[in-house]
């Protein structure tokens, strides 16, 4: 479980990225922090494996303060996720994947057994373990970088954004892949994006962050609908436009699910 | 010709001689700028003042510098230790730009990400940053090899002997083939040296060439690229 305590980070200059945060990650979910750009919901995150530091409160991972821990034995607990990959450009795809259990100092045949598993989990050909990251596709690099995040076998995974750059195709199919392998193997992720059909999608949780790193609202992702705290968050979430309200149209015998504009959602089960 | 056949002992015994003056200048600047790099690097406050002082430091004639140079080193004019010396201090005056570039050029991403998996700042260094570095470093080096080459034949004049001692000698007695021969000597070590170091950089920085070419997109993305819709 990861808890923030009145999380606040105020930078020199006087901005302040994170306002006072209160928050409970539940172990074993997907908390997805989401948010536009400036809402802090990237400074949340790092602020897990002590990328950054709050200047108030703190962040305890089952009850430890992560102040107390030494940030480079956290963060190599603590499995990382980027977007844009963040491969090592110069090492392989399988020693990228090696990185983290080496860096562990565990044994380099042990490593790469478990790196070969992983490359499989995440739908890769074991014909990619050589390749350098610049000669896989997007798709491909994110799918190495999840195997990256996962190859200690962390109990936290952090996620920031890490299908923000890839097309919308792919993006689909990852974020179909992640559902499945969070299925499968139940890490604790916190997911960050700014894009709310892909929190709705992946959350258990969905926080809701605005400038100023303040939470607007939390909670499961029907929530946002059914309640939305305010003209902003009904703003984020699309309720007040077309999309979100949807109704039952007579198609051919068949109750069809359209939005205000009238086009198809979908089918409605008997 | 007759000239270098008859002298072929004598250019071989000066470029031995060119080597051992060169190599460990070549080295040395190397090995020093890359440290006094990745401080101008990190300390925007550093980066100016490193650079002017590269900069001015370069700009003071080789002559004047190996004749001074014995006050502050101690070691004596025609010593080749001063001649290391001074050539060292003008290889570090190229490559701390260069140095400074390349660790500049380390994507921010990467070295967040190195920093992420769980890297401390030394293990960051050693394994992510100077690694990427090299392409940029092996250019710098590869500039630094042709002008310190070419700058060891400058202490001939003060009677540092070398490859550059056959132009002072052809000079004086009008031996054309001897001037010749001391340049395309000179020239075909540089080249040599140069090469050496292209081909370490193969061998030692084996992803930068594959990356070169850019993404190269796989069978497998390819239909999904054309797929993406409108």
């Amino acid at each position: 479980m990861i808890e923030f305590r009145g999380v606040t980070k105020q930078y020199p200059d006087g901005t302040v990225a994170v306002g006072g945060v209160d928050l409970v990650v539940p172990p074993r979910t997907t908390t997805v922090l989401v948010g536009t750009s400036g809402s802090g919901k990237t400074t949340l995150l790092r602020m897990i494996n002590r990328m950054v530091d709050p200047t108030d409160g703190a962040v305890l991972i089952d009850g430890t303060d992560v102040a107390t821990v030494d940030p480079v034995r956290l963060r190599r607990s603590i499995g990382y996720v980027m977007q844009n990959s963040g491969l090592l450009p110069h090492r392989t795809v399988l020693d990228n994947v090696m990185t983290v259990p080496l860096l562990k100092g565990t044994r380099r045949q042990t490593a790469r057994a478990r790196a070969m598993e992983l490359l499989e989990t995440v739908g890769l050909d074991a014909s990619l373990a050589q390749k350098y990251p610049a000669q896989l596709s997007g798709g491909q690099q994110q799918r190495v970088g999840v195997a990256r995040g996962l190859a200690a076998d962390p109990n936290i995974l952090l996620m920031d954004e890490p299908f923000g750059a890839v097309d919308p195709l792919v993006r689909q199919e990852l974020q179909q892949e992640l559902r499945r392998l969070q299925r499968e193997l139940g890490k604790t992720v916190v997911f960050v994006t700014h894009d709310i059909d892909e929190a709705f999608l992946l959350g258990d949780q969905v926080v809701l962050l605005r400038t100023g790193g303040r939470v607007v609202q939390s909670g499961e992702p029907a929530e946002f609908l059914a309640s939305p705290a305010d003209d902003f968050v009904s703003g984020f979430v699309g309720a007040d436009r077309g999309r979100r309200r949807l109704r039952l149209e007579e198609v051919g015998g068949r109750r069809v699910v359209v939005d205000e504009d009238g086009r198809p959602a979908g089918v409605l089960e008997p | 010709m007759n000239w270098l056949v008859q002298n072929l002992g004598l250019v071989g015994e000066l470029l031995l001689v060119h080597l051992a003056l060169s190599v460990p200048a070549i080295i040395l600047s190397f090995v020093i700028a890359i440290p006094i790099g990745y401080l101008a690097h990190r300390q925007r406050w550093a980066r100016g003042v490193l650079l002017t002082l590269c900069g001015v430091l370069y700009a003071i004639p080789s002559l004047a510098l190996f004749i001074a140079l014995p006050a502050i080193t101690g070691f004596g004019i025609r010593s080749p230790l001063n001649l290391v010396v001074a050539l060292t201090l003008y290889g570090i005056a190229v490559m701390v730009r260069t140095a400074a570039d390349a660790f500049d050029a380390v994507s921010p991403d990467t070295r967040l990400a190195a920093t992420a998996m769980g890297y401390s700042a030394a293990g960051r260094f050693w394994a992510v940053e100077l690694p990427l570095a090299g392409p940029v470093l092996l250019a710098g080096l590869r500039v630094v090899i042709v002008s310190t080459v070419s700058l060891v034949t400058v202490g001939a004049v003060i009677g540092v002997q070398s490859l550059g001692s056959l132009f002072t000698d052809g000079f004086q007695r009008g031996i054309v083939a001897e001037i010749v021969t001391g340049i395309v000597a000179t020239m075909v070590l540089a080249l040599v040296l140069d090469a050496l170091s292209v081909l370490a950089g193969r061998l030692l920085l084996p992803w930068a060439r594959r990356a070169a070419p850019g993404r190269r997109s796989s069978s497998q993305a390819a239909p999904i690229e054309a797929g993406e819709p409108a």
